[in-house]
């Protein structure tokens, strides 16, 4: 494909808000997780939470959307001068002419939680949380789009955990057809009851901080996030957006298939977008959850297809796993690894699956990058691959 | 840059309990059969396993209802269509179950219930239903829903010379939710747009392009033949383009995309909707 310019990008998570912070908990292997001190009922797990969500407050004009997760959208749009970069794109191409496409999983259905926590006597919602725009899953796109003064269109894309990977897909369509000339990508999810108890149900959810690959990895740790990209069909460029692949298991709502077959697909398909070889890759943002089942396939996956030297980990034992947000993070840390020359390591993990070759790293290295690819999967069976590259020509 | 996209319609789905399918909503649109006597109390969802539909929720059936239809009719294989599945508010009876037992007993929250309130449940269920693992995504924009599902399809169509599969759903709300989100019944409508044209072609075919304007006033009236037995159903966004396609009229439709622009979608040669070639 064509590659897009980057021309901003941004990530705020439980390591912290903005770029520097991300680059240096990487560098240094200052994770963010802490003991759930999230939920009312007791559930003993660790969390990526980001501070300082519960006393931000949103601009008047923009109050009716307030709720945890559009502060946090809003918190990470403060960061690394990008609604100042969205302000010169909008200048540049027309407010109509830029799109917004930002993925989530749960979107601000934490805002409804508390609706039905505190239901009137009536068993109708309290007058403060009678606010539709909060209670419907766009409630992130339609904040978002206010917030930017983005007059094109303007979509949330909810595929659960590969959301916030499959708008690069989305927008890069849009700006190919010459529909758009830039677009707004990212994702925000915010710790919620439904995901970390929903999580519970389905026994995916670590007791202790999550270690992917881990040979004693016992789950996930949950987290919040939110990142954006902007993606122009040039401009500016701090690197660029040469391919994605997507694809479906086929298989099963939430296990992932035996011999990762969609995985491999999104994989070949995103290779082939951008033209190059395995070999042709240093660093890899694996999805490594640190649930059984995905560590184990995705494990193997890489083992078989790139050789020894490509350098993988999972970055969740810093973030956690900040599903509908995980694509747009890690996206951005793999912009992180081609600008700081770091390839991170995996966070927590001590001991190395049998399924793991020589490809997954414990230990963070320094040294150079120039094309960087990351894996999202979700429920559904839902996948895609990125690939970026430090010039247009991977 | 005014980039045009376009498509042929090669199939159709939908359902709603007082027009079960696609031939009927047409017939009955176009005045020439009347609507069921007996409307069915469920969707078939012939696609899931007995198991499988026992756990699956009205959303899923109604949604993989009306893309198995759309398949049938344009006589393509759904495991070589990439499908986008657009419904405003996702599994509203699912969010009411899950907000409830989240305020009470968090701890007894069904698993299945959880992974079935992903917005991309439908699309889940279809391609591991139909063994497809051709990419699919599930969007919401509220209430642009409709059209932003209808503009990636075409773009997806488009961008890689496929057919696809489009479909469009939402349910009832449920609890206290019916006040904050309305919906009611059932309703669900699939397009297969294929953007290869046929020698000699006779299906309809949509040419879409975005305006850099808000829509304008109210969307085209719906008629009293549809109106008056369709349930207040988020998902009524899709019915002016659905009323075009049964009608044999050409047409523009402008659909609202988001506060600041428009598809204008042109509907032409629609007098072959829903015939065999």
């Amino acid at each position: 494909m064509t590659p897009l310019a980057v021309t901003a990008f941004t990530a705020t998570s439980a390591v912290g808000s903005g770029n520097d912070a991300h680059a240096q908990a990487l560098a240094s292997g200052r994770g963010g997780l802490r003991r759930n001190d999230f939920t009312s009922h007791e559930l003993q797990t660790w969390i990526g939470r980001v501070e300082g969500i519960e006393a931000l407050r949103l601009p008047t004009q923009l109050a009716g959307c307030d709720c945890r997760n559009n502060r946090l959208a809003w918190q990470g749009l403060q960061q690394d001068g990008f609604r100042d970069a969205v302000r010169r794109s909008i200048a540049r191409h027309g407010a109509t002419r830029v799109a917004l496409v930002l993925g989530t999983s749960t979107s601000s259905i934490g805002a409804t939680e508390e609706a039905y926590a505190r239901l009137g006597a009536d068993g109708q919602f309290p007058a403060d949380m009678r606010r539709p725009e909060i209670h419907t899953p766009h409630s992130l796109g339609h904040f978002v789009a206010q917030a930017l003064g983005i007059a094109g269109p303007c979509v949330t894309v909810a595929t659960a955990c590969s959301s916030s990977a499959k708008v690069f897909a989305q927008a890069e369509r849009l700006i190919r057809l010459g529909l758009v000339d830039a677009a707004v990508v990212g994702g925000v999810d915010t710790l919620c009851g439904s995901a970390l108890f929903g999580f519970n149900s389905l026994e995916l959810i670590s007791r202790e901080p999550c270690r992917p690959f881990d040979q004693a990895r016992s789950g996930i740790s949950l987290g919040e996030a939110a990142g954006y990209v902007l993606l122009e069909r040039s401009g500016d460029a701090q690197a660029w957006f040469v391919g994605h692949g997507e694809s479906s298991d086929a298989y099963h709502m939430s296990s992932p298939h035996p011999q990762g077959l969609g995985a491999r697909l999104a994989l070949q398909d995103a290779l082939a977008r951008a033209a190059i070889a395995p070999g042709d890759i240093q660093y890899i943002n694996l999805h490594g959850t640190a649930s059984q089942k995905n560590d184990e396939v995705e494990a193997a996956l890489i083992a078989e297809i790139f050789p020894p030297e490509v350098a993988a980990s999972s970055t969740k034992g810093w973030t956690g796993h900040t599903l509908g947000a995980a694509g747009i993070i890690e996206a951005v840390i793999c912009l992180l690894s081609m600008r700081h020359a770091l390839r991170p390591g995996t966070l927590n993990t001590t001991s190395l699956d049998a399924h793991c070759g020589p490809q997954i790293r414990i230990h963070t290295e320094h040294s150079p990058v120039s094309t960087a690819l990351t894996q999202s999967f979700g429920f559904g069976g839902n996948n895609c691959v990125l690939v970026f590259a430090s010039s247009a020509r991977a | 840059m005014t980039a045009q996209l376009s498509a042929s319609v090669a199939g159709l789905g939908f359902w709603s309990p007082a027009l079960p399918s696609w031939p009927i909503a047409r017939d009955v649109l176009l005045g020439s059969a009347a609507p069921p006597a007996a409307p069915p109390a469920r969707v078939a969802a012939r696609l899931l396993a007995p198991t499988e539909r026992r756990r699956a929720s009205d959303t899923i059936a109604v949604a993989l209802e009306v893309a198995a239809s759309a398949c049938e009719m344009a006589k393509m294989d759904p495991r070589s269509l990439p499908s986008i599945f657009a419904s405003t508010h996702g599994d509203l009876p699912i969010n009411d179950y899950m907000c409830s037992t989240l305020a009470s007993t968090p701890l007894l929250c069904s698993p299945t219930k959880f992974h079935n309130s992903v917005h991309n449940a439908a699309s889940g269920y279809w391609t591991i239903g139909t063994g497809c693992v051709k990419q699919s995504t599930a969007l919401t924009a509220w209430t642009y829903t409709f059209a932003n599902g209808l503009l990636e399809a075409l773009v997806q169509a488009v961008a890689d010379d496929t057919p696809v599969l489009f479909v469009a759903y939402d349910v009832a709300a449920r609890g206290p939710l019916v006040a904050i989100s309305p919906s009611a019944g059932l309703l669900a409508a699939a397009l297969i747009l294929d953007p290869r044209r046929r020698a000699q072609d006779l299906r309809p075919r949509l040419s879409c392009r975005i305006e850099g304007e808000p829509q304008i006033g109210a969307p085209p009236p719906v008629p009293p033949q549809w109106a008056d037995i369709l349930p207040d159903n988020a998902m009524r966004q899709c019915l002016p383009l659905f009323c075009a396609l049964a009608r044999s009229a050409d047409s523009t439709l402008l659909l609202g995309l988001s506060t600041g622009c428009r598809l204008a979608v042109a509907v032409k040669g629609a007098a072959a909707a829903g015939h065999d070639e």
